[in-house]
């Protein structure tokens, strides 16, 4: 079997520019995070990212590499708007596909089984039909003859995610309470690479939680990236918690350009190591 | 803080209760702090069937202090958010929502203001409205009831109103439906012909033309418009122990 074991930077270079990029987790929480690093330093632009969006779609946003955001929110969780998101949002710089959280996961879900939309009932009578000039209905083939909203697929080419554990073959583990929906952003997307606090030996994973922590199998995934830290500042339990005064750090550098320069500087033009050494001091 | 006295919050807190008082066995989401602690309050008291959650993704078997961390023994199930979108989508839900903006027939707005397409002020997003208020009960708290909040026409409708459900052609609004809006101010709901919002009930204190003056509709006005229940002292004594810290006092404005 395949021992997939990659670093961070061998996996962002299957981005090229102009891609459509899902990334996983939720809000601010168990973020890939390293990856989204990684991209910024590869530098790599013109992104469309689809995301139940934190500081990933953020950070993407503050550096001028998204171009589209396709997103159910945009939250840091306990601030409850992206700060840079809606700097983005508001001075117009980014294109901007706002559905449903709900609506999403149908997106990410069609994409998954290959189709090309699912059928529901959100959004109807509301303005988000009127925003997403591109989204139509679809009627009912039965008696009822109902008119849905045709989500369409949210098809991926590079997915990224981010785990507990995971083995060296591309199985992973999510040991926190909420898997979110990160094995669909797996199977949305062309290529998905996933990180994980720590690589272990299979064994050791299946014994480290319930069978049902095991949300990705190594079909899912075409690398593994060990990196302890990889979702920080995000949650990741139970490793670790978000760290709230770095966020509160991050989310100040929004209404001050020499602020997030200085952030930018320290905290993203630097290797994953000293981006972790130095947000340890 | 008194432990007999009623305050404005008080009443506010047991008028969002009253909003779940006969839904049984459903799950009900209180986004905020008063809606919260009357989410709380109807559980703790008279709508013990609730299913509610720490805002995360444990089900809770009773109803916490607001800021209260749950221990194993307060949980009775798992809702991760790939169930929360199954259960909204059954039905089996009654949201509470704010709302930066609400209009006469109930259309709510949280996304932003201005145009979407280039906003003055970016706000949540729509986030889960839309979803939401086509599929199972909503309603709503505003805590500043002011004709800003409360408009003539909101700038994007996120949640669903009464006209926009019944304009669907083929029934898809059938489970449509704004149960009640609750400001500081006084109590609304739908249940008029037109389904356009109507005043309820005025919050000990408030006068009817201060209604007037802070909506920008004409609500419904109907004959003998009735004060809102002053929660009872056991039920102060209820809402003192589900809130130790006053959260819902400082959010309530007069």
């Amino acid at each position: 079997m395949t021992d997939k074991r990659m670093t961070v930077e061998e996996a962002v270079a299957h981005v090229s520019d102009g891609m459509t990029i899902g990334i996983g987790g939720w809000g601010s929480r168990r973020k890939p995070m390293a990856f989204v690093r990684a991209l910024v330093r590869k530098g790599v632009k013109d992104l469309t990212v689809v995301s139940y969006g934190g500081p990933d779609v953020g950070i993407l946003c503050a550096t001028g590499q998204l171009n589209k955001a396709i997103y159910g929110f945009v939250s840091l969780d306990s601030i409850p708007l992206e700060p840079h998101f809606r700097k983005a949002r508001q001075q117009g710089t980014i294109e901007a596909v706002e559905l449903d959280e709900g609506m999403f996961l149908l997106g990410l879900r069609a994409a998954a089984q290959r189709l090309p939309f699912l059928p529901t009932r959100a959004g109807l009578g509301s303005d988000v039909l009127k925003i997403n000039p591109h989204l139509k209905t679809v009627k009912s083939p039965y008696e009822d003859g109902e008119e849905l909203v045709a989500v369409p697929a949210l098809n991926l080419d590079v997915a990224f995610v981010h785990m507990n554990r995971a083995d060296a073959l591309g199985n992973g583990q999510s040991l926190g309470r909420d898997p979110y929906f990160d094995h669909l952003f797996c199977m949305s997307a062309k290529k998905a690479f996933m990180s994980c606090e720590k690589i272990v030996p299979t064994e050791e994973l299946v014994a480290g939680g319930p069978l049902q922590s095991l949300v990705i199998n190594r079909m899912m995934v075409a690398g593994v990236v060990e990196a302890p830290g990889g979702a920080h500042f995000t949650e990741c339990p139970p490793d670790y918690g978000r760290d709230e005064a770095f966020q509160r750090e991050y989310a100040k550098t929004a209404k001050d350009d020499d602020a997030w320069k200085a952030f930018r500087a320290k905290y993203l033009d630097v290797s994953e190591a000293d981006y972790q050494k130095a947000v340890q001091s | 803080m008194s432990t007999t006295e009623a305050t404005r919050a008080d009443v506010c807190a047991l008028a969002v209760a009253e909003c779940f008082r006969n839904d049984g066995e459903i799950m009900v989401s209180a986004m905020g702090t008063t809606p919260s602690l009357g989410a709380r309050l109807a559980k703790a008291t008279f709508a013990p069937d609730l299913l509610m959650t720490d805002g995360f993704n444990l089900l809770l078997r009773r109803a916490l202090p607001l800021g209260e961390k749950p221990t194993e023994s307060d949980i009775e199930g798992w809702m991760p958010f790939g169930s929360v979108f199954e259960t909204l989508w059954w039905g089996r839900r009654h949201v509470m929502m704010g709302a930066s903006q609400i209009d006469q027939f109930g259309n709510q707005n949280i996304a932003c203001i201005g145009p979407w397409e280039n906003p003055k002020a970016q706000l949540l997003g729509v986030r889960g409205a839309p979803g939401n208020t086509i599929n199972h009960v909503t309603s709503y708290w505003v805590p500043n009831h002011n004709p800003r909040a409360l408009v003539e026409r909101v700038d994007m409708v996120s949640g669903v109103g009464y006209d926009r459900a019944a304009a669907l052609p083929s029934g898809e609004g059938r489970f449509h439906e704004i149960r009640r809006v609750i400001t500081n101010l006084g109590v609304f709901d739908f249940e008029t012909p037109d389904h356009r919002m109507r005043l309820v009930s005025l919050h000990p204190g408030v006068e009817l033309q201060q209604v007037l003056d802070n909506t920008g509709f004409e609500p419904v006005i109907p004959e003998g418009v009735d004060t809102t229940p002053v929660p009872a002292p056991e039920v102060i004594g209820v809402l003192r122990e589900l809130d130790p810290q006053g959260f819902a006092q400082k959010e309530v404005t007069l």
